[in-house]
């Protein structure tokens, strides 16, 4: 039995193959996975904001934003013996869960977390070869470290693989 | 925004006034629950869970379990949010105790069945919180709920995006209601946002 490791809201690992990365019930929330091809190096992030530039004060926990998870994980990864610029990136999740007649621009969090997802990327060069993002259902997600292949459940489309 | 206190520091009798909250609420809704349907429906004592993110799942089966969910958005004096959720079993049936339909046994709703979850979520939740309203004499306005079907996790997560964003931990009211024979279970969750905690006390006599 493969060892899976799992990533909770607001956390993010990293493992080496053959252990699985896996997080479940992806709502508006996005699930960033980063892959080394070549050392199978996997990491995920379960990011349930947008930006961390709105926290003033205290600690904060990095995995629970997009723009300090990635850093951080890469980060991680390279010290598992993963190479930076070997590094591509898979997205899913950042559903709108509920359809509402408001214009508050919280209940759009979905996309908005999608948007810093593919920002924070792109100011590390970090390619972003698949995605299965936005709609309005809810995704559990596992990264196989062996080959890269990330599987999504959902409740009504059953399995789905990037 | 900035939140003055630690949601993990509450007092005992803060706990105590919020599932007074939960009672409340859930009360004056399992009786509006109780008409609509016309059986006797029993409510456990509310539960007011500190949970950090990654164990919410845990609160209602898993996260992947499939639930029906009303959520809505309360505004006003204490925002918050509101979620009315439901095994599909239990929806199955209460739904069909009001709409007269025909037993099926495919896990879908149609386009009836599922404006009469809508409006059972939107007698529920406005039962609840003008009962709330009432008490504290606080103005708690619902906006129009919304239905979904998925994962626990994936709803629960949602209704913590206000809260995220100062904590990572939510408290989280939960009412659990049933029908007479147990055949209808649903539960009642109340997501005050940060600042609301002040305002709840506040109102109900506790200086925080």
């Amino acid at each position: 039995m493969t060892e899976i490791v799992k990533v909770g809201m607001a956390d993010l690992n990293v493992a080496v193959s053959p252990k699985r990365l896996r997080t479940t019930g992806l709502g508006s929330c996005v699930g960033i996975v980063l892959f080394d091809k070549i050392h199978r190096i996997g990491g995920l992030a379960h990011i349930m904001l947008p930006s961390s530039e709105m926290v003033k004060i205290g600690e904060i926990n990095k995995a629970k934003y997009a723009d300090t998870a990635i850093p951080l994980m890469v980060d991680m990864m390279v010290s598992l013996g993963a190479n930076k610029s070997l590094l591509v990136a898979k997205l899913a999740g950042g559903a709108q869960m509920f359809q509402f007649q408001t214009q508050n621009e919280m209940m759009r969090i979905g996309p908005r977390n999608v948007t810093a997802s593919k920002e924070a990327l792109a100011k590390l060069n970090i390619p972003i070869i698949a995605e299965d993002v936005g709609e309005n259902y809810g995704r559990t997600i596992e990264l196989d470290t062996e080959t890269g292949i990330l599987s999504i459940k959902t409740a009504n489309k059953g399995i789905n693989e990037l | 925004m900035i939140m003055k206190r630690d949601l993990n520091a509450l007092q005992e009798i803060e706990l105590d006034i919020l599932r007074e909250v939960g009672n409340i609420g859930a009360g004056h809704a399992a009786t509006a629950l109780s008409t609509l349907i016309q059986k006797t429906i029993d409510m456990e004592v509310p539960k007011v869970n500190i949970v950090s993110f990654a164990d919410i799942g845990e609160l209602l089966g898993g996260e992947e379990q499939i639930m029906v969910s009303v959520f809505l958005r309360v505004e006003g004096d204490a925002p918050g949010n509101l979620l009315f959720m439901l095994t599909l079993d239990s929806a199955k049936e209460l739904v069909e105790q009001i709409v007269y339909s025909e037993e099926s046994n495919s896990d879908e709703f149609n386009d009836m069945e599922y404006s009469a979850l809508k409006e059972i979520g939107n007698i529920l939740a406005g039962s609840y919180l003008s009962s709330l309203a009432d008490f504290t004499n606080l103005t708690l306005l619902p906006t129009v709920p919304a239905v979904t079907i998925d994962m626990v996790g994936a709803i629960l997560g949602f209704g913590l995006i206000q809260v995220s964003q100062v904590s990572d931990v939510a408290i989280v009211i939960d009412t659990t209601f049933l029908e007479g024979d147990r055949k209808v279970e649903g539960h009642f969750f109340l997501i005050p946002d940060p600042d609301s905690f002040d305002i709840l006390f506040n109102a109900l006599g506790v200086n925080w």
